[in-house]
């Protein structure tokens, strides 16, 4: 579990981040959501120290990560896997070379134990057989998946997705919140994810916060985000005609009901 | 003010990269890339540009040396020195300075906008240490190796040059480079040739590491890290000639 508590975030004059509390579970995928530039990547990235927090607590199974040392902090972020934008793929290595690299650095296993990993990896996200591959020639929604069985790779105990379907196909953005919902319960891994695709909300968001303007605005999960009348929530989830239809749709059936 | 910031954190940088490497073995593979990446790859340019130039030397010497009272062996003795003093560590250098500090600082700029670099640090590995500690160590071994092979190469650029436009003989070129020839000469050249190796990896990374925003900043940064360490080139040049030669 990750608990975040009062934290604050500034960059120069603008104060991104106001006050933020929230809990993230553990065997549970939570999505943060919101508008962009009000928080949630600078959120995600204070959590997992790229950014130092002002003011607050951040807490990995009650351990303050803000108050950890160098030394700490590198054996907190082996347990943490992170699922990046653009994938973040090392282009000078291959697809073996890309998931065993976290392997290679901090785990003491043979060979063989490490070639036996990177394949399981590998098989998890259906990319059996693309060991030899560099990146530049595998295709986006492939770059993912191999940005998932790198992430997995360590056996983490936390995992961040930053908008793991952006500029995905349908088809395959459905296919990556399948494998991270997957991985998170089969693993019983703290899953944080951002994102602006209401599909995926819709589809895995076990807890649902939503940023506004810095603030924690609203938590909940994919059940009550429909039925909420937080304005700024039903005007983010309901942004688009199209959902607007499906929000009257439901409310429809269940007068009917 | 900005300048004194960005002082402070070069030097801040120095300290997290100058670090005990997290694993052996991998920062062992990682230094033979670079060798390969920054010495092995910049023999081609160093040859062609240290046998023309040397050439050049040779030959911009023989035309102006009419006067009957300066001994034939002149241009050979003239050759040897400015090769090894300056044009070698030096030129050659800024040469470099364009070539491998370019291609880190993009190579490293790249790493940073493509979020490699995070992912790098949040599975807790010192990005600063992976990435510079082995291009600087690749650079301070093999600058050397560079410089004497671009002494050699311009030396026998002059000769070459001298023969077809017989201009002088064998061995009066090859008394000149003899004549007067200190040893202490080429120990300066590759001091030098190694604080310039430093400096351009180090300057180099520092513009890569802390680029912010797409691929312009990029190329930006890539400008910018060439223009600084052939700066920083200039500065050491004269400071070192001043401790070394003069003191």
């Amino acid at each position: 579990m990750i608990e975040v508590k009062h934290v604050n975030k500034s960059f120069g004059k603008t104060q991104v981040l106001k006050d933020i509390s929230a809990t993230f579970e553990k065997g549970k995928v939570n999505l943060i959501i919101g508008q962009s530039g009000h928080g949630k990547t600078v959120l995600a990235k204070c959590i997992v120290g790229l950014h130092e927090v002002e003011s607050g607590e951040i807490l990995f199974n009650g351990r303050d990560f803000c108050k950890m040392n160098r030394v700490e902090r590198t054996s907190i972020r082996q347990e943490i896997g992170m699922l990046f934008q653009g994938s973040a793929l090392f282009d000078s290595m291959t697809v073996e070379e890309n998931v065993m690299f976290p392997l290679l650095m901090f785990k003491k296993m043979t060979k063989k134990e490490m070639h036996t990993r990177v394949n399981f990896c590998l098989e998890r996200v259906n990319l059996t057989g693309r060991n030899s591959l560099f990146p530049s020639e595998c295709s986006g929604g492939m770059q993912k998946r191999i940005g998932i069985a790198r992430a997995i790779a360590m056996n983490p105990k936390y995992l961040f997705c930053d908008e793991p379907n952006s500029g995905l196909d349908p088809k395959t953005a459905i296919l990556i919140d399948t494998l991270i919902r997957e991985i998170t319960y089969e693993y019983q891994i703290t899953t944080v994810a951002i994102t602006h695709d209401m599909n995926s909300v819709m589809e895995i968001g076990d807890n649902i916060l939503f940023i506004h303007n810095g603030n924690n605005w609203w938590t909940g999960n994919k059940n009550n985000i429909i039925s909420t009348e937080n304005p700024e929530v039903t005007s983010f989830v309901y942004a688009s005609e199209f959902m607007k239809e499906i929000k009257d749709s439901i409310i429809e059936k269940n007068k009917n009901k | 003010m900005k300048l004194m910031e960005g002082f402070g954190k070069y030097f801040l940088m120095l300290t997290i990269v100058f670090r005990a490497p997290e694993k052996m073995s991998i920062f062992r593979k990682r230094l033979f890339e670079e060798l390969e990446q920054i010495g092995i790859n910049s023999i081609p340019l160093v040859a062609l540009m240290s046998s023309f130039i040397g050439g050049v030397i040779a030959l911009q010497t023989a035309s102006n040396m009419s006067n009957p009272l300066l001994p034939t062996y002149t241009v050979g003795y003239i050759t040897q020195s400015s090769t090894i003093l300056e044009f070698s560590p030096t030129i050659i250098s800024l040469i470099l300075a364009g070539k491998v500090g370019s291609n880190i600082a993009s190579e490293i700029g790249t790493m940073r906008v493509t979020e490699q670099i995070d992912a790098l640090e949040i599975m807790g590995v010192n990005s600063l240490n992976f990435l510079v500690l082995p291009k600087v160590t690749a650079a301070v071994l093999f600058f050397p190796i560079l410089v004497i092979f671009s002494m050699g190469l311009s030396l026998v650029g002059g000769w070459i040059a001298l023969v077809l436009s017989d201009l002088s003989s064998t061995e009066t070129y090859i008394y000149g480079i003899r004549y007067y020839f200190e040893m202490s000469n080429v120990w300066y050249a590759l001091t030098k040739c190694v604080v310039f190796g430093f400096i351009i990896v180090t300057i180099s990374s520092f513009y890569g590491y802390y680029v912010k925003g797409g691929s312009l900043e990029v190329g930006r940064s890539s400008t910018q890290a060439v223009v600084s360490s052939s700066v920083a080139i200039l500065v050491a040049n004269f400071l070192l000639t001043q401790m070394i030669l003069l003191s």
